[in-house]
């Protein structure tokens, strides 16, 4: 099972193919410890998974996974955003908010009539804007992310209202032919547009955070933003770049929420931040910055969903026992993330 | 300066590199020269401007005055990019790496083989294997880099100081945290870099070290140039001495001594330590401290003197030996465990470990006291303002308003304070760690008359000081410091002078 | 050797003294917005008196400002230390899901001792969430922010599970009192806000919290090798922002006599956190201005009145809040004061102070 688990391709298996003698197959079965969190993650999905299965008819179906996917896409690039923001040590409270505007905007710019595609990139850039700002703020000012992105939240907030204090539903074609459009994988695996974005979004970060310098950067802030500076690393253009991806990412989240409801309201995406940020701290991304995936990211954003399902399927659960779960199991990883960091120092 | 077999023309050369701070002239007209195939050290006390001068070389500090030629043209870094860009590598105290990255990572970051645009993986690790390989270094680049030693670190670290090619290496404190054997394969590696060519800057506390490894050496005091020797061609007595100078002279004057006639090492001692010590830290050592006594700790920075005095008050947990205050066995958790048996601990650190800055001088008083009643029960008004009195008038603090910031006193003022917080505390065993530091000549002997008085009046004191003239000024007994272990006790008198000790720093009473 | 920074050298006199003072900005803030208000309503600073009770927008401000008053006393001790308290809008929810669904099945929801029991049992459970927080704060070492990031995730589900997902509505004339009654014509809400913040306010300065409280935050290292036990003063900070919290909570239940679990104390955190930034106390822990905290207080429930007021819909407030929050962290970040240093410092410019 070692293709869940993300690293930038010094999986066991990769390890195990170069093979070929040297000191690197000597411990190739010992597990690192970074990838411990991502492994309990993945180990508690398995859990729901299971005891799922075995309580409730067709838990297990291929319908329940596949809208899980359609249900969470744009939580899922919420949570991609995130993790570059954590990673660097930082934290955004502003996505919910910002998500919130980009549906707005794109339902108010459809609406008055202009043609999707212009709408489309336009509503992605009001994000990155939003970013670019932020990280100006947290980069140059100095001001404390929680205090930057918090100004940004009320200020995306509140521009909110001042475009479309109503909801407004969209019509316009091209959008909602988008937005409706799906295939079946093998007939049963039902794939919409807004899946296929999330997963193109989720693979460009994966691209980006592994396979490029600023990537690297990203993971050494997180380890010690001293010693990447020391290192000669561009730490000060990462530091606003992440505020900038995580803003474009709540852009986009915004316009996969316009599509999946078919509307822009300013309501949407309150607290949806939290959600963002639970996903990423059960997906196995410390908060100190430095250790995390991308892909440990979607499987926490997974696994919530999956709670939710579960509450769903179980029927006498209320709703309110989502959040009451999703509390204990940040505990839970809050915690294993503690133990984990004072063994390591 | 320059001795006659320097033909080839230095990789390095820093003229005249001067640095100021805000208030501080941090280098004045320095000199450095580095030469390819030769370990060359850069010794001083701290605060001589080592670091400084390591830090204008690579960039992270803009220079002042002076000029810099590497490889004969003329540099100006602009940050530690630019430098390792020109082949100046460095490898920090504390190492600069990312522990949650990978071995392999840590080596390539920044400089990763590329594919399409693309990091290409396969490549980044078999370089950084081969980088490994050169240091002989068996260690899976795969594995993560926290897993390892600080000795392995250290050698990593230099395996990504040599991917870029560097023809300088700076090595800034590199065994500190290395044990014996750690050592000797750092300088296996040392060497193998040296016979390559690499001009190597080396900068320890450890004299044994640097005359194990150096081949000529540069000596700095206070921000100045002292001069530039041959290893070969100096002794260690001669070394020291430089480093520390001889301009103490003023003092002399002051007559400050405790009185040598009374020998307090008669009945129990107030504290006892038998083989207390710390992993990476301090080796075991046995101490006593009677009342009315000063024991003084002598030795270079770095050579354990701060440790000692940390686990005798509790701010660092001891993990082997035992402790006796009174007689009574104790295990000094926390601070707090000290302060409850009567021993008060003012750090070396004043800034960071003493000071609280926003608050008023009054409060700093009596910080100490309140926190051993706890928040509920505040002492009373009255009673505050007679000890910050007491303490203002009985130690000359100046200004003496008790409601002016701390952070807005002079160093030898705040030092003070300090000092009135732990004496309204009514210690029985006071632990000062350079308490004369960084303050002007009065304030010093102000201090230095403080503390024999309290010694008189029945307090033990553990007295630690880079100036050894005042150690050798205060104290009944001195424990001489070394390489991070105790290496000899001598009981003070009128026949101990200072070459004594400088001698048995120097050797460590081995020969 | 030693360098030492001389005191900032006293330019402006008197006047300097004023402008310099933390309250000054703050202040002039809150005047502008009463002033502007005025303007555009002269009728807006009238306290009229109807029934014996006293009426008007003043009132109005003071009385809506009472649950953010006490929340915000509890952040302010909290960020004094370093922390930051995310989940004091789930203890608001809990208390009053706890508080109404008590009365809503007791007996005798009119009974002053069913109210009393009530409020005892609303409050403890505040307390006891705040030493929740204190603990994985202090003990297990969580960051402040995600350790009650935690509570604030699942305390909205607790206080659904306590009403069993209704909106609980309740008639109990005692308990309507503390969020909607008057008392010698000042709403009990004020008072007994007021009261709490003042006697914290007191007591800070009588005991020693308040100095080993700001010790902790300003250098927690030196307060540590001084025999501050840090841990106690952290979870202390904390469970008081549980309770003060909880005692918001029931203001704002008792206010509408319901308790609804959603949207009970939603965001308040923010303008909590809003409140203490404006009055000056650094997020970055250190010495707290409770005083500052006071006028905070007071800006945001002006702003929110003034919005009202200006016919604008209170859903454009945050952009409001926004501006009010990037000006002040702007004003107060390092760089911008060390720019205005800088400038301060060159004009004496022959005072080299080295010592």
């Amino acid at each position: 099972m070692t293709t869940t688990v993300p690293d930038g391709g010094t999986t066991q298996g990769a390890r195990a193919r170069r093979g070929g003698g040297g000191p690197a197959t000597r411990r190739a079965l010992r597990l690192d410890r970074r990838y411990l969190p991502v492994v309990g993650t993945f180990v508690v999905l398995a859990l729901i998974l299971v005891v799922g299965g075995m309580r409730y008819d067709n838990f297990l179906s291929v319908g329940v996974l596949a809208n899980l996917f359609i249900n969470n896409s744009f939580l899922i690039v919420l949570a991609v955003g995130m993790t570059f923001v954590i990673l660097t040590g930082g934290i955004d409270l502003s996505v919910g908010a910002v998500l919130a505007l980009s549906a707005v905007t794109a339902a108010y710019l459809l609406n008055a009539g202009m043609p999707a595609g212009v709408v489309i990139p336009l509503v992605v850039l009001v994000g990155s804007v939003i970013g670019l700002l932020v990280g100006a703020m947290v980069h140059v000012f100095e001001i404390q992310p929680f205090i930057a992105t918090l100004a940004a939240m009320f200020f995306a907030r509140g521009l909110c209202f001042l475009v479309a204090p109503e909801s407004i539903p969209i019509s316009e074609e091209t959008f909602v032919a988008l937005a409706g459009w799906d295939t079946w994988i093998g007939g049963q695996w039902r794939i919409t547009s807004s899946v296929v974005i999330a997963l193109v979004v989720v693979a460009v970060a994966f691209y980006l955070l592994h396979y490029t310098q600023f990537g690297r950067t990203v993971y050494a802030i997180g380890g010690g933003e001293q010693s990447a500076r020391l290192m000669g690393l561009p730490v000060a253009r990462t530091k606003v770049l992440v505020y900038v991806v995580s803003g474009t990412c709540a852009g986009i989240g915004g316009l996969l929420f316009a599509m999946y409801s078919r509307s822009g309201y300013s309501l949407t995406g309150v607290a949806m931040e939290l959600d963002a940020i639970a996903a990423v701290v059960i997906g196995g991304t410390l908060l100190t910055g430095g250790t995390g995936f991308v892909l440990g990211s979607v499987l926490g954003v997974l696994v919530l969903g999956l709670i939710q399902t579960v509450i769903t399927f179980e029927g006498t659960l209320s709703s309110w026992w989502t959040k009451i779960v999703i509390g204990g199991l940040l505990l839970v990883f809050v915690i294993l993330q503690r133990v984990l960091t004072v063994r390591r120092t | 300066m320059t001795s006659s077999k320097d033909t080839a023309r230095p990789i390095v050369e820093m003229t005249g590199i001067s640095i100021e701070f805000p208030g501080v002239k941090a280098l004045d007209g320095v000199d450095l020269r580095l030469f390819g195939g030769e370990v060359h050290a850069l010794m001083g006390e701290n605060g001589a401007g080592k670091s400084t001068l390591i830090k204008a070389l690579t960039g992270v500090y803009g220079i002042d005055a002076g000029e810099i030629l590497v490889g004969g043209a003329p540099h100006r870094f602009s940050g530690p990019g630019e430098a390792q860009g020109a082949g100046i590598a460095t490898v920090y105290q504390e190492v600069n790496l990312c522990e949650n990255l990978t071995v392999a990572e840590n080596i390539m970051l920044g400089n990763e083989p590329r594919r399409f645009g693309a990091i290409d993986w396969r490549a980044t690790r078999r370089r950084a294997a081969e980088h490994l390989a050169t240091m002989g270094l068996d260690i899976d680049p795969a594995s993560s880099l926290g897993s390892h030693s600080i000795a392995v670190q250290q050698l990593v670290a230099i395996s990504r100081a040599m991917v870029v090619d560097a023809k300088v290496l700076i090595l800034d404190e590199p065994t500190s945290s290395l044990d014996a054997d750690e050592v000797a394969r750092l300088f296996e590696v040392v060497r193998a870099l040296r016979d390559q060519g690499v001009a190597i800057l080396f900068v320890s506390h450890f004299i044994e070290q640097v005359y194990e490894i150096s081949d000529r050496m540069t000596v700095l005091r206070n921000g100045g140039l002292v001069g530039e020797y041959r290893t070969a061609e100096i002794s260690r007595g001669e070394l020291v001495s430089r480093m520390i100078g001889r301009t103490m002279e003023v003092l002399e004057d002051l007559q400050v001594r405790t009185d040598h006639a009374v020998d307090p090492t008669a009945g129990t001692p107030f504290l006892q330590a038998v083989g207390l010590g710390r992993r990476g830290s301090v080796q075991p050592f046995d101490l006593d401290v009677h009342p009315g006594e000063v024991v003084g700790l002598a030795g270079l920075l770095g050579s354990g003197r701060t440790e000692v005095a940390r686990l005798l008050a509790g701010a660092d947990r001891a993990d082997a030996g035992t402790l006796h205050v009174k007689g009574e066995p104790a295990r000094l958790r926390n601070p707090r465990a000290a302060i409850d048996r009567d021993i008060a601990f003012s750090s070396e650190d004043r800034k960071a470990e003493g000071v609280v800055g926003d608050l008023t001088v009054r409060e700093n008083i009596v910080l100490g006291l309140q926190a051993e009643r706890g928040w509920l029960r505040r002492l009373p008004g009255k009673q505050v303002d007679e000890i910050v009195d007491r303490y203002i008038t009985a130690l000359g603090i100046r200004p003496a308003n008790p409601d002016a910031l701390l952070r807005n006193l002079s160093g030898g003022n705040q030092q003070k304070v300090l000092l009135a917080r732990w004496l309204a505390t009514a210690p029985e065993l006071l632990i000062l760690d350079e308490p004369t530091r960084g303050i002007d000549v009065g304030a010093k002997a102000e201090i230095q008359r403080l503390v024999a008085d309290l010694a008189s009046r029945g307090m033990g004191v553990v007295f630690i000081s880079a100036e050894l003239e005042e150690v050798l000024r205060l104290s009944h007994r001195i424990a001489v410091m070394r390489d991070r272990q105790k290496v000899a006790e001598l009981t003070n008198g009128e026949a101990v002078g200072l070459d004594d000790v400088v001698e048995l720093i120097a050797s460590g009473g081995t020969h | 050797m030693s360098a030492t920074s001389a005191p900032p050298p006293r330019t402006a006199g008197r006047l300097g003294a004023v402008t310099s003072h933390t309250l000054f900005w703050p202040v002039v803030a809150l005047v502008a917005l009463l002033a502007a208000n005025t303007i555009f309503r002269p009728s807006f600073l009238s306290v009229s008196v109807l029934n014996g009770h006293l009426f008007g927008s003043p009132i109005d401000i003071l009385r809506n400002c009472a649950p953010l008053m006490l929340v915000a006393l509890g952040m302010t001790l909290v960020i004094a230390t370093r922390g930051i308290d995310l989940s004091v809008g789930a203890v608001v929810a809990i208390a009053g899901a706890v508080a109404l669904s008590f009365i809503a099945t007791a007996p005798e929801p009119e009974a002053i001792g069913t109210v009393l029991t009530a409020i005892g049992i609303a409050l403890v459970l505040s307390l006891l969430l705040g030493v929740w927080n204190g603990f994985l704060v202090s003990v297990v070492g969580v960051q402040p922010i995600i350790a009650t990031l935690i509570l604030m995730t699942a305390g909205r589900g607790i206080a659904m599970l306590i009403t069993q997902g209704q909106i609980t509505t309740v008639t109990s004339a005692p308990f309507k009192t503390l969020g909607a009654g008057f008392w010698l014509g000042l709403p009990v809400a004020t008072l007994v806000a007021f009261g709490v913040f003042g006697l914290v306010s007191f007591l800070t300065r009588r005991t020693a919290l308040g100095m080993l409280v700001e010790a902790v935050g300003i250098n927690p290292s030196a307060s540590r090798l001084a025999g501050v036990q840090a841990r106690t003063i952290v979870w202390t900070v904390f469970a008081l922002a549980g309770l003060f919290s909880g005692l918001a909570g029931l203001i704002l239940a008792s206010n509408v006599m319901a308790a609804d679990a959603n949207n009970a104390g939603l965001f308040i955190e923010l303008d909590a956190i809003l409140a203490v930034v404006i009055g000056g106390t650094s997020l970055a822990g250190g010495k707290f201005s409770l005083s500052g905290t006071f006028v905070g207080v007071l800006i945001i429930a002006t702003l929110t009145l003034t919005v009202t007021n200006l016919g604008i819909s209170p859903l454009v407030t945050p952009l409001f809040k926004a501006l009010v929050v990037a000006a002040v962290t702007l004003a107060q970040s390092p760089v911008v004061r060390r720019k205005l240093a800088e400038r301060a410092v060159r004009r004496p410019s022959t005072s080299k102070a080295v010592a």
